[in-house]
């Protein structure tokens, strides 16, 4: 029993992760670009949320919604101002623009008087809630990671597979230069894809500030997010999501059945196996240049 | 304009191209040699800091700049090497061998870490080193035994030759010895034909490849060497310190030693040292500014990571060669002075090269 029990607390935290990675696999797809600034994108998320329900007296229904967009809005914006200029160079100097991005959003936040540096709690309906099922305790708000996460694969599932906008990400992602020349604006695209990647790592911020309440070092949970998305291959996404589960089932029951310390590296040492093993993660495919 | 017509091979190969390169150098070791003698004894220290910077930064250099492999898990070495110092010089070992131990320890994990380093590229060596990093981050916090855990490891004053180094003086230069030591080995090495497969390699594996250079050799000796020259920083910073905790060596430094190689000018030389006078004035320069600025924002807790993050940023979209690319900028407009062109050192735009296919 209380093996399932970790095994639910694992997958409710692995939900978490595979949604941030999920934002880097998107981003790396269609960019080739790894973002280090996905953690401070959904500490951003998890603030806004925040502002607009105590600041703004939105209801938890509607400050959602209202997040998850203006994150969307500031992802794309991002791109514009910062990513764009630079596409076409080295993938190095994109991953240093985006630890200095996550550098300056962090201090940003923190630098907000007396908001900035203490934590604080996100006002969610279902925050006391628990059910009972036989020997086991779910609480409400593992329920709500987990559905929501289905519900957020469902919906990104329908948009690559169905809509004509996926499509085109889909082919951007697989060859830029092709895509562009088959008429689809890539650096259009690029934004989107931008504001996707916030979008979905504002969803990750609301899900996890009940957990783990909101505070501006929040964002460091990303680099647990960059084991899933190896584990699960950086270019597959129903990859970052099994990832993420699996990050998180291994980090759970490591927590209870090894020596302590073993819990906060325990999704690193999963990923040096994985990198020895299989390069490419569990879903990614091995591409090769034939000259 | 000073033109130098080549006629010799020797005379490519030369160190120091001409009388100019050895006038202003020496000036420049003389003045750090004259410097106990000038500045205070804090300003002493911070320049300590610099020199010990500069050699971890020339081995990130050597690793990153050169080889194009880039570690997220940099300080890792660092903290090797400082905590094998820090272990040998307690049990009495003396200053010199225990030095050469922490280099030659950190060499042996960077060459751990330099074997994955054959599988994976890009953005999954990335992550193969930052998870090597925070394992070691780990291994420090709970290894008590070897590393006194997190409470942190105490040390005495280097003991060179029965000579104590406990003034500021005597470890300015020791530091300074080392770094000219280190600088010269590195220069050398880029120079031979090791150096030039270093560069082969990160200027197209493939081509490398074809030229008959061995890259899984080349590139776990990149690491070894890199990791090494960090050993030795390690070593140094342990004893600059005297006091030594696993959270010196953990993902925040690694970000701070590549923001130092980054700002300082990838692939170059002068580079590391630039990027380290930065990454130590950069502090000061901070403190100093915040007098000026209005209390609710100068005396934020953020201020420092809002101004390191937007260097970064300035660094990259606007200079990508750093601090030493812009000192090429401003020696070339000096040196062509009516005839400087604006777009002299323009980068090319293009598509954005798929790194999936290798």
């Amino acid at each position: 029993m209380q093996f399932v029990q970790l095994l639910i607390s694992g997958i409710s935290q692995g939900c978490i992760y595979g949604l941030m990675a999920l934002g880097f696999v998107l981003i790396y797809k269609a960019t080739e670009t790894v973002s280090f600034a996905q953690g401070e994108l959904m500490m951003l998320g998890a603030f806004c949320a925040l502002a607009l329900m105590t600041v703004a007296g939105f209801p938890f229904w509607l400050a959602v919604p209202a997040s998850i967009a203006a994150m969307g809005l500031f992802g794309m914006g991002l791109e514009r101002a910062v990513i764009r200029p630079i596409l076409g160079q080295p993938a190095f100097s994109i991953v240093m623009l985006t630890i200095g991005i996550g550098y300056v959003l962090r201090g940003l936040v923190t630098m907000i008087p007396v908001i900035g540096t203490e934590t604080h709690q996100l006002p969610v309906p279902y925050q006391d809630l628990s059910f009972r099922l036989g020997a086991l305790v779910l609480s409400a708000g593992q329920l709500v990671v987990m559905l929501a996460t289905g519900l957020l694969c469902a919906a990104l599932f329908a948009l690559f597979r169905y809509s004509k906008l996926g499509v085109a990400m889909q082919a951007a992602a697989q060859n830029q230069l092709a895509a562009y020349y088959m008429g689809i604006p890539v650096q259009r695209l690029d934004g989107l894809v931008w504001a996707l990647a916030a979008a979905v790592a504002a969803v990750a911020g609301l899900l996890l500030a009940p957990v783990t309440f909101v505070h501006a070092n929040m964002g460091l949970i990303g680099l647990k997010a960059f084991p899933a998305a190896v584990v699960g291959g950086f270019s597959s996404l129903p990859g970052a999501i099994v990832g993420g589960l699996l990050i998180g089932i291994v980090e759970s029951l490591s927590g209870f059945y090894l020596p302590e310390g073993f819990k906060d590296i325990a999704a690193f040492i999963v990923v040096l196996v994985m990198l020895m093993l299989r390069p490419n993660g569990l879903f990614g495919e091995p591409l090769r240049k034939k000259v | 304009m000073r033109f130098l017509f080549k006629t010799s091979y020797a005379q490519d190969l030369r160190l120091a191209r001409h009388g100019g390169h050895v006038f202003w150098y020496g000036l420049l070791c003389l003045a750090l040699v004259l410097a106990p003698w000038v500045v205070q004894e804090y300003w002493l220290a911070q320049l300590s800091f610099v020199l010990i910077y500069a050699i971890v930064g020339l081995g990130l250099m050597l690793l990153a700049g050169f080889t194009g492999l880039f570690s997220l898990g940099h300080a890792a070495f660092l903290g090797v090497g400082a905590y094998t110092q820090a272990g040998l010089t307690g049990i009495g070992w003396p200053f010199a061998l225990a030095l050469v131990c922490a280099a030659a320890l950190s060499a042996a994990a960077g060459w751990v870490v330099g074997l994955p380093a054959l599988r994976v590229k890009g953005i999954y060596l990335g992550m193969a080193t930052l998870s090597f990093g925070f394992i070691v981050e780990e291994l420090f916090a709970r290894w008590e035994s070897v590393t006194g855990g997190n409470a942190g490891k105490h040390l005495a004053p280097p003991q060179v030759w029965g000579l104590s180094l406990e003034s500021g003086t005597a470890f300015h230069f020791l530091c300074l010895g080392l770094t000219v030591v280190c600088t010269l080995a590195v220069l050398n090495l880029l120079r031979s034909p090791t150096g030039r497969a270093f560069v082969a390699i990160r200027d197209s594996e493939i081509s490398a490849q074809s030229m008959g250079i061995h890259l899984a050799r080349y590139k776990t000796l990149s690491f070894s060497l890199s990791a090494a020259l960090a050993g030795i920083g390690g070593a140094l910073y342990a004893h600059k310190l005297q006091f030594i905790s696993p959270d010196q060596f953990g993902i925040m430094q690694s970000i701070d030693l590549l923001l130092m190689v980054v700002v300082g000018g990838l692939g170059s030389v002068h580079g590391a040292f630039l990027g380290a006078l930065f990454l130590i004035a950069m502090p000061q320069l901070i403190a100093l500014g915040k007098d000026w600025l209005p209390a609710t924002i100068g005396q934020a807790p953020g201020l420092q990571a809002v101004v390191y993050g937007a260097v970064l940023i300035a660094f990259v979209l606007f200079e990508p060669m750093g601090l030493y690319g812009r000192w090429l900028k401003l020696r070339t407009w000096l040196q062509m002075f009516p005839f400087y062109r604006r777009g002299m050192f323009k980068r090319q735009r293009s598509f954005q090269k798929s790194e999936r296919l290798r």
